[in-house]
């Protein structure tokens, strides 16, 4: 299956500085592993040591987060839009709450 | 983005900036804070996503992310300098140490180093918003 896969900003030193991949890819893990295969490292950076999806990426296909379906497993339907986004967090910590 | 961020006290508040093709922002979207915390934040993923594909359809572009130091001065914490990944996104924080008066400053966040970036209020006609 063919897929339109949106790269964040901070994954494009992984691809050659691409904002779009056409890959392919019966699941959403062989997707990111067609990657792989045409970009060594990508893998290590989006999937932990035991394969599964880094905790700071979320990984919406055709506008679901796959965490919430089948995860790497998910059925990539042709012609979807895989988009990858990493966390946006931060904050104040270590916290300098006031008790006033 | 100070209303929310007082609206959402003791917590810390988060939300997007979208901006059009001449860099001026357009939107604050006024997202939920996942973490629940006054010390920390991440955004709602699907929020998230719900404010690119909003932005997009308007023909902007996520240009910036916001959040408040419930109890904190405006300067981002080595957290956020930690945790900024968007070095072409505008990092700005409202300070709500003075509850009476928050300070809100932008900054860019590039390779662990800060610079502020001096805000603009602008007043433009026509607030619509596409929906």
């Amino acid at each position: 299956m063919s897929v339109q896969v949106r790269i964040p900003t901070v994954l494009r030193p992984q691809v050659g500085g691409q904002a779009v991949l056409v890959a392919e890819g019966a699941t959403v893990g062989e997707v990111l592993g067609f990657i792989e295969a045409s970009h060594p490292g990508f893998g290590a950076v989006v999937l932990e040591a035991n394969g599964t999806l880094k905790r700071f990426l979320n990984v919406f296909l055709n506008d679901e987060d796959v965490r919430y379906r089948q995860g790497l497993d998910t059925p990539v339907p042709e012609d979807s839009t895989l988009v990858i986004l990493p966390a946006v967090a931060g904050g104040s910590f270590p916290a300098t709450m006031q008790t006033a | 983005m100070v209303a929310h961020a007082l609206f959402c006290l003791p917590e810390e508040a988060c939300g997007l900036l979208a901006a059009d093709e001449q860099g001026r922002l357009r939107m604050a979207y006024c997202l939920s804070n996942a973490e629940r915390s006054p010390s920390s934040y991440a955004l709602d993923p699907q929020e998230h996503f719900h404010a690119l594909r909003h932005a997009e359809a308007c023909g902007w572009h996520l240009a910036g992310v916001f959040h408040s130091h419930p109890f904190g001065p405006v300067h981002p914490s080595p957290n956020d300098v930690a945790r900024a990944l968007e070095p072409d996104w505008l990092y700005v924080v409202a300070s709500l140490a003075d509850r009476d008066a928050p300070v809100v400053r932008g900054y860019w966040i590039r390779d662990g180093k800060v610079q502020e970036e001096p805000l603009v209020v602008a007043v433009r006609d026509g607030g619509e918003v596409p929906g």
